[in-house]
């Protein structure tokens, strides 16, 4: 194990305690509404899943974390940081450093190699040998299920090894928070399930906290702790997954009836 | 009627200078992001090969085929004042004063300045420049600053080659056609070209280099729609490229001959 020098951590709260919290969010795009009114916690150490139809939003909201969206009003907390205040980019760097997003398509650098994609962030941001990023990129590798794929064009890849790749090159700068935006989407039946194994896998070896974006109930269920649903612009049920089950809200039936509004819009 | 076409030309002209502030502003935010480490030298060694390599059979090629036929279609007119001799002055002249740099230029617009707005445009659509805000790099500075550099720099080694070459094409008609001989022709080149011929081409192509890498870069990095959007970003960096180059060039060339006459 290579010891990797840190960077400034974020003083985390307690196990439990807030970590996150969005509050009032709102966001619209040439004047049309995707965000009204966003209220979300997210606790130190739990998965968050944030569920919602397509459009519905969830990306917009999540990327908000990392400095992507900016909200149109509202205020998001992290760990005392407030993130509406940000205003440089080398500002926002420094938190970046201790969060992880996994983008939807898995956006890996296709002129890199796997293992260049993995050693991206380290070479940027750690002061290693040769020889240790190899090491980390090996390790990391391992913990997404993966070896000997370091030469490899990602392009030669499966979506699901991408996805994994893409897990681990999240995982290169041992982020205490880590963003997964539809993990699992596009994937076979039998590939998701593995991803989102993976997934929760990771959640108890690392301890870290997760926001879980899917359209995906069975991966949602699988993994998380709390699910959030957001609806209409707004988080219309948060609540644990017996909670979601017996819920009599209409917009939460309507997401978890067979024959959703999701497939029926064919969205 | 007249109202509709003026109120037309105007918003033309609008747009054109708007579009050119905000080329100016890309190109500052991006070449001044490189003077603040960390520092990529890497990166713009990497891209300088990249670019040097791609472009230089392509220009090597233009510039030989144009010395060529500059100097077949010269010759015929040399020879009616018995002048066929001044051919080199003239072939090396023009190859070192206006051809070799804007033929550089337009070559390496149509490869390496689609190719950077391609590259771009696709890493935008895929998120991959997303990617690389969220782990903590600045694009503007790893991607966008790095190839405006490099494009800065080999714009006027290309063109040193395109001179030379140019002057090899009219070198073979010199021997061939007038029965100059190698040695002569090359004294008669180097007889009325100074360095006040050569510093400004020369300089003239850092400036092709810059706006060919803003423009390339610009496009690219702000694609939008998809897939689609990646072949119009690429279409709008070679127009206005070879475009920006022209225009530019008229400009610098009533400089140049204000600075050395
Ligand atoms: N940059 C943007 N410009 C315009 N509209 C956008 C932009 N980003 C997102 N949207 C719109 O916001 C809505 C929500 O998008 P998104 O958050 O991606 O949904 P999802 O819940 O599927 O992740 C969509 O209708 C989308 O068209
Ligand atoms: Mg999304």
């Amino acid at each position: 194990m290579v010891t990797i020098q840190s960077a400034p951590t974020l003083i985390l709260p307690p196990k439990g305690e807030p970590l996150i919290c969005f509050q009032g969010i709102y966001k619209s795009y040439n004047h049309k509404p995707v965000l009204r009114g966003v209220n979300l916690e997210v606790r130190c150490g739990e998965t968050l899943v944030i569920l919602g139809r397509s459009g519905a939003g969830k990306s917009v909201l999540t990327s908000m974390l990392v400095g992507l969206e900016t909200p149109d009003a509202g205020t998001i907390t992290l760990a005392g940081v407030e993130l509406t205040g940000l205003r440089t980019e080398t500002e926002w760097d420094r938190l970046r450093l201790q969060m992880g997003y996994l983008f939807q398509g898995s956006a890996l650098y296709d002129s890199m190699t796997v293992g260049e994609n993995i050693a991206f962030p380290l070479v940027h941001h750690r002061r290693l040998t040769l020889n240790q990023i190899n090491q980390v990129v090996k390790e990391k590798l391992a913990l997404v299920g993966l070896k000997e794929v370091e030469g490899l064009e990602p392009s030669a890849l499966s979506g699901g090894m991408q996805r994994r790749v893409a897990l681990a090159r999240t995982l290169a700068l041992n982020p205490h928070i880590i963003i997964y935006d539809e993990p699992t989407a596009g994937l076979d039946p039998i590939t998701s399930d593995g991803i989102a194994h993976l997934i929760r896998d990771l959640q108890k070896s690392l301890e870290v906290t997760s926001i879980l974006v899917t359209h995906d109930l069975r991966t949602a269920r699988f993994v998380g702790d709390r699910l959030a649903l957001l609806y209409d612009g707004r988080i219309v049920f948060l609540g644990s997954n017996q909670e979601l089950e017996d819920s009599d809200n209409p917009e939460v039936k309507s997401f978890l009836s067979p024959i959703s509004l999701t497939e029926s819009e064919g969205i | 009627m007249q109202d509709r076409v003026l109120q037309l030309a105007g918003h033309q002209v609008v747009r054109f200078v708007d579009y050119m502030g905000q080329l100016t502003l890309f190109f500052v935010a991006a070449f001044t992001a490189l003077f603040r480490p960390p520092w990529f030298f890497r990166e713009v060694i990497a891209q300088m090969f990249h670019l040097g390599v791609k472009s230089l059979p392509l220009v090597a090629v233009a510039a030989f085929s144009v010395g060529l036929v500059l100097a077949m279609q010269t010759v015929g007119v040399l020879s009616w004042f018995g002048a066929a001799n001044y051919i080199a002055t003239i072939v090396g002249m023009s190859m070192v004063r206006e051809l070799g740099p804007v033929l550089t230029a337009l070559m390496v617009v149509g490869r390496a300045g689609s190719g950077m707005s391609a590259e771009l445009g696709s890493m935008r659509v895929t998120r991959q420049i997303d990617a690389m805000r969220v782990s903590a790099v600045n694009p503007m500075k790893y991607l966008v600053g790095t190839r405006l550099l490099a494009c800065m720099l080999v714009l006027p080694l290309l063109t040193g080659v395109a001179d030379i070459l140019g002057i090899l094409g009219g070198w073979v008609i010199g021997v061939t056609q007038v029965g100059l001989t190698s040695k002569y022709y090359y004294q008669l080149t180097l007889k009325y070209i100074s360095l006040n011929d050569v510093v400004p081409g020369v300089l003239k192509t850092v400036v092709f280099g810059a706006i060919i890498g803003t423009v390339g870069c610009f496009h690219g990095y702000h694609t939008t729609h998809g897939t689609f959007g990646v072949g119009q970003s690429t279409k709008a960096a070679v127009v206005s490229g070879s475009l920006l180059v022209l225009i530019s060039d008229v400009f610098l060339t009533r400089i140049s001959l204000l600075i050395w006459p």
